[in-house]
């Protein structure tokens, strides 16, 4: 069977409630999709060059010495930190089932975070979660 | 004299390898796999060597760059870097593209490419059994069945060379009121009408340019802008602009146009084409007496979907290992085109040159040694004196053509083992950067999301990996006295 229209998984998440058909259309031509398989590596601790990606599919894991400090499913991102701090990424992240994503090029980010600012929104608000999470750890 | 009957070669049977098309890919797949001693056979439903360039391009000329002269002997791995069409052989098959163009550019026609490769399989003595058609695919135990017109072939690994060459039809609402590329007719047919082209990859600026001198006016649309201000990043090639160039000095009867379309209908006796802009907020209605698709390809995959083949790139080719291996499917390999499944490090985004000659030739190399290499028969890494690795790597970081060619893809890596050198040849990066392993050092070129060039080198000690990214150079003289200091400072530890 073929695989389902990217446009089609696109629409499906949360981040993109907001954009309109034809905008997600234009971002699934403008960027491409990268598959992974099981436990290969995503980011690499250290090296430059990274992007933002956007699971459409599977899962992904921040591992840091080994241990897995976060997970990431549909609709979730990240990259995101090394891009915006133009800094290498200071952990490991890797698939841990087939990962389909959409790739952003770190130079790319902020003219398409500038060109969805519901996108940029619903990605604040993720970040937010992210930063309460730490905090609440961080205190209890 | 009588008539000499010669048999098909490989017939049916047991291989270790079964090699399917006989295009660019097909051939340099089978070539690699002989020089390694790896037993196997070529199908092809074909009944000549060629693959796509027996038909394609239409307009019959090739974009990648043949350049006859150069500052290197033909014939020379350096000269590679020149020749971008010319198959990858030994002796009398070693640049075979330059001695078959006439000059008129420095872009082979569609007639010498396909000239050159009929010549490489002659001169290589690649046999390939042809008019024998691959039909299915099933596993048995441990073994690949491709079941074909001329019976079934038993393999361990399975290679596909088989193009990205089946039209891919965009989800358009009334697509079939239009044409697909492949379906361009004679330009005649064209004059003095009306031509709306859907997509603005190459192949749509293909049909743009050579229909420019006949019709009345062009409009080409598709989602996605037209980038070219980052050149050497743009898969748009220069040569085929013009409609763009037009376009943009404000000429009339060109329109390149950014919009998602609507659908494409019946409108007094012509065609009308409704698209929704994308970089512009509105609707626009072009009305044609023809729509051409360029919408592009896929892999014709036939039944390796149901064998689990997982495909990218909105479903157009399979996704693939770092080896060209389906990542769903341990033993099937594909060569040729569909290599552009294997996505490498993409550091700044940058994708490797896997969908034309100039970089699946080192793809397919590089498969055919890593088969080799599960089938036991080892390769040998030559050693490099201790003192010479320097100087090694810098003369790959300044010449080799499967680095420039495969930019942020391919690496020379030699490996450090009990601090004795290894030439471990040509590996791809994704590999070195996550496989692990004994301490080694890579040398790659990449570009920059500016299109700088840098020589590049990554060091694995202890299992870590470390970048170090070199400065640009104006013509590009990575062997000079600035890079080696660099690069002896960045292997200090290695003396």
């Amino acid at each position: 069977m073929p695989e389902p229209d990217i446009v089609e998984r696109l629409a499906r998440l949360a981040l993109f409630a907001e954009v309109s058909r034809t905008q997600i259309e234009s971002i699934a031509h403008r960027f491409d999709e990268a598959v992974f398989a099981a436990g290969e590596r995503v980011l690499r601790t250290g090296l430059t060059g990274g992007a933002l990606y956007i699971i459409v599919e599977g899962e992904a894991v921040i591992r840091i010495e080994g241990q897995v400090r976060a997970r990431f499913g549909p609709g979730e991102f990240f990259g995101e930190i090394g891009v915006l701090l133009d800094e290498p990424p200071n952990a490991d992240v890797e698939s841990t089932s087939m990962l389909r994503c959409l790739a952003i090029p770190g130079a790319d980010v902020k003219p398409f975070l500038v060109s969805y600012p519901t996108v940029m929104f619903r990605m604040l608000q993720t970040e937010a979660r992210r930063l309460r999470l730490t905090t609440e750890w961080k205190t209890s | 004299m009588e008539d000499v009957v010669e048999a098909a070669p490989y017939p049916p049977g047991e291989y270790d390898v079964v090699v399917v098309g006989s295009g660019p890919g097909g051939l340099q797949t089978s070539h690699s796999l002989r020089r390694r001693g790896v037993d196997h056979a070529v199908v092809s439903q074909d009944d000549a060597p060629g693959g796509m360039f027996r038909r394609f391009p239409i307009f019959e000329r090739l974009i990648s760059w043949t350049r006859p002269d150069a500052p290197f002997e033909r014939g020379t791995r350096e000269y590679e870097w020149y020749d971008h069409n010319s198959l990858l052989g030994e002796n009398g098959a070693r640049a075979l593209v330059p001695e078959f163009m006439d000059r008129t550019f420095d872009v082979p026609s569609r007639a010498e490419m396909e000239a050159a490769l009929v010549a490489f399989a002659e001169r290589a003595a690649v046999p390939v059994r042809y008019g024998c058609r691959w039909t299915g695919t099933r596993r048995e135990g441990e073994r690949f069945v491709l079941e074909t017109s001329d019976g079934e072939y038993r393999c361990l690994f399975a290679v596909f060379a088989l193009g990205v060459t089946q039209p891919w039809q965009a989800p358009v609402e009334g697509a079939e009121l239009a044409n697909h590329y492949v379906k361009t007719r004679s330009v005649a047919s064209y004059q003095g009408k009306r031509v709306v082209i859907i997509g603005k990859r190459n192949s749509g600026f293909e049909i743009a340019s050579g229909l420019l001198p006949w019709v009345k006016e062009l409009v080409l649309v598709s989602p996605r802008p037209v980038k070219i201000g980052v050149l050497p990043q743009s898969p748009l090639r220069l040569r085929y602009l013009q409609p763009y160039e037009e376009y943009v000095r404000g000429g009339a009867g060109s329109y390149v146009v950014d919009a998602a379309i609507v659908g494409i209908e019946r409108s007094n006796g012509a065609l009308r084409v409704i698209a929704d802009g994308t970089t512009w907020p509105g609707r626009l209605q072009f009305d044609a007496d023809d729509v051409i698709l360029a919408t592009g390809f896929l892999t014709p995959l036939q039944d390796l979907r149901d064998l689990g083949v997982t495909t990218v790139l909105n479903d157009r080719v399979p996704a693939l290992s770092p080896f060209f291996e389906s990542i769903s499917v341990p033993g099937i390999f594909f060569a040729g085109n569909a290599t552009a499944g294997s996505k490498g490090p993409r550091k700044h985004g940058v994708a490797p040159n896997s969908t034309s000659v100039n970089g699946f030739r080192y793809n397919a190399r590089v498969a055919a040694e890593h088969i080799a290499d599960r089938l036991g028969s080892g390769r040998p890494r030559h050693p490099i004196d201790r003192g010479e690795v320097v100087s090694f790597l810098l003369a790959e970081l300044a010449r080799a053509p499967e680095l420039w060619i495969q930019k942020n893809f391919l690496a020379r890596v030699v490996t450090l083992a009990g601090g004795e050198p290894r030439d471990e040849g040509i590996v791809p990066l994704e590999h070195f950067l996550d496989a692990g392993g004994e301490d080694a050092v890579a040398a790659t070129i990449e570009m920059d999301p500016q299109a700088e060039i840098h020589p590049t080198v990554y060091v694995r000690r202890g299992g870590r990996i470390a970048e170090h990214e070199l400065p640009p150079h104006p013509v590009h003289a990575f062997d000079g006295a600035e890079y080696r200091r660099e690069l002896v400072s960045i292997l200090k530890w290695l003396s």
